[in-house]
């Protein structure tokens, strides 16, 4: 309601098949998306308990290519950020972030060892700016930007139970490992890994074969699309960051909480942009750290809710809140103040004038349900 | 018997012996999905027309709601606490969200009855 629609919005390879399931679409990230289908609440708990469809076309896909080998394109993508890519084998896929000068973070994204090249996935939003940044700073590195690839996420505890009855293989794939299956004579290219918490795959496809591909997975009992409504509320609750509200340039990988990402030989050795004050702040500490918030009740306080102390003190932000359905509880990721950033803490939202009780937690807000083999 | 008004900001209000029972329209709810937390005016309130009285939260976001008549709160929906999903199940009936004893009988002669907000709607899409 009230938003303005571009005449230029892009389309997934999947549009036609949003509009024939009576999705309501809506711009992002500059494409015309389904924000949701039958309704947040319903799609968020199909995840859950089954297995969800989500279309995620718009993100940015790219291989690199050295003529060295993977080892050495390993080598060049370090220069841009904290994680250890050299030590990912043939298959794994790692979670890492760009880094600016300051520290700062770009865009987080996922790398994959597929063999002999890198492929990664990139946020929408980001990845003009991010194939820019990576063409001109990957040394010696050919990047192939994937225009052509569709990308969709079938996520939940009956996705592995789903994929396998097309391709077993599917069914034993590691946690953040990545291979070519063949789903019905369709290729793919299946990561086991996602946006929710649960188990599940980000599948590449052709963007020719996206739709067979989805209406294929859709047929079978137990899978229903969903929009990026719920996927906002499974990864709230699975204390997954969103960049642009939760990461950004002003957010380092230390106050992020993001420290996992960086690799312990990088720790050591640096060599990412922003290492000295990244490598500085995991020694002495960040002045301040993002965290879970639950709240007391239902009402939701959202980003941008000023967080105070017992005293009245602005201590912090949320950066992302809502209500989550799963957990039945409102729920927020903030940045706090140092000195306000342990579990338990007590703190209060400013929602439309009245204190909101609150408490520092540990997330996930809800178990993650990730495949352990 | 009960007359019921509508308003272009998507509420209804519904009268009877100079108390009008409030809530969001069906194409209100209808826009919003799924709403998880409704917060209330407080009862014995003074409101005028167009204040912002009451806020509806979905799962995306929160929307204000505004008074159709100026008035004071005499009675909330308790039930909307432990179970905000009766704005859609109900949004005309039992997802109402607050009684109002209407100071300005008169202020109801600027509201639609149903067929012009029916048309009203029409008009949005």
């Amino acid at each position: 309601m009230g938003e303005t629609h571009s005449e230029a919005l892009r389309v997934t390879p999947l549009d036609a098949l949003h509009r024939q399931l009576g999705a309501r679409m809506v711009p992002f990230a500059g494409y015309a998306m389904p924000v949701q289908y039958e309704g947040i609440l319903a799609e968020h708990a199909h995840c859950r308990e089954a297995a969800a469809l989500f279309d995620v076309s718009h993100m940015g896909q790219a291989t690199v290519h050295h003529p060295d080998g993977v080892a050495a394109a390993a080598a060049a993508f370090e220069a841009l950020v904290p994680g250890d890519l050299q030590s990912l084998a043939p298959g794994a896929i790692r979670y890492t972030l760009f880094t600016n000068p300051a520290g700062g973070i770009l865009d987080d994204l996922m790398v994959t060892n597929a063999g002999d090249h890198l492929f990664v996935v990139v946020n929408a939003a980001c990845k003009e700016a991010d194939f820019a940044h990576m063409a001109a700073n990957l040394a010696g590195c050919t990047l192939a930007v994937l225009p052509d690839r569709a990308l969709v996420a079938l996520q939940g505890p009956k996705a592995a139970a789903v994929l396998s009855r097309f391709a077993p293989e599917a069914a034993e794939m590691a946690f953040m490992s990545a291979r070519v299956l063949d789903i019905g004579g369709i290729g793919v290219w299946a990561s086991r890994s996602g946006y929710t918490g649960e188990d599940g795959y980000e599948i590449s496809v052709s963007a020719a074969e996206a739709e067979t591909l989805a209406r294929r997975l859709l047929a079978e009992p137990e899978v229903g699309p969903v929009g990026l409504g719920a996927r906002d509320s499974l990864r709230l609750e699975a204390g997954l960051c969103l960049y642009g509200s939760d990461i950004d340039t002003a957010t380092t990988p230390v106050e992020a909480n993001l420290k996992w990402t960086i690799g312990k030989r990088r720790r050591a050795e640096g060599g990412f942009p922003g290492a000295e004050i990244v490598l500085r702040q995991l020694a002495e500490g960040a002045p301040r750290a993002r965290v879970g918030l639950r709240l007391a009740g239902r009402q939701p306080a959202r980003a941008h809710t000023e967080i105070v102390d017992e005293n009245g003190a602005k201590i912090g932000e949320i950066t992302s809140g809502g209500f989550g359905p799963t957990v039945q509880a409102a729920i927020a990721m903030a940045y706090v103040d140092a000195a306000h950033a342990a579990p338990g803490t007590r703190v209060a939202c400013m929602v439309r004038g009245k204190a909101l009780d609150a408490e520092v937690v540990t997330m996930p807000f809800a178990a993650h349900r990730y495949f352990k083999g | 018997m009960a007359k019921i008004y509508f308003s272009e900001e998507h509420e209804w209000i519904s009268v009877e012996g100079g108390v009008g029972t409030v809530g969001i329209t069906e194409y209100a709810q209808e826009q919003l999905g799924d709403v998880v937390f409704v917060e209330l005016p407080e009862i014995g309130g003074a409101v005028d027309k167009g204040d912002d009285v009451a806020v509806v939260e979905s799962v995306k976001a929160a929307s204000e709601v505004y008074s159709p008549v100026s008035g004071e709160i005499v009675e909330i929906n308790e039930d909307l606490a432990e179970a905000p999903g009766l704005v859609n199940q109900s949004a005309e009936a039992d997802g109402w969200f607050y009684k109002i004893s209407l100071s300005e009988p008169s202020e109801l002669d600027d509201l639609m009855n149903r067929q012009e907000y029916d048309a009203f709607v029409e008009g949005l899409d």
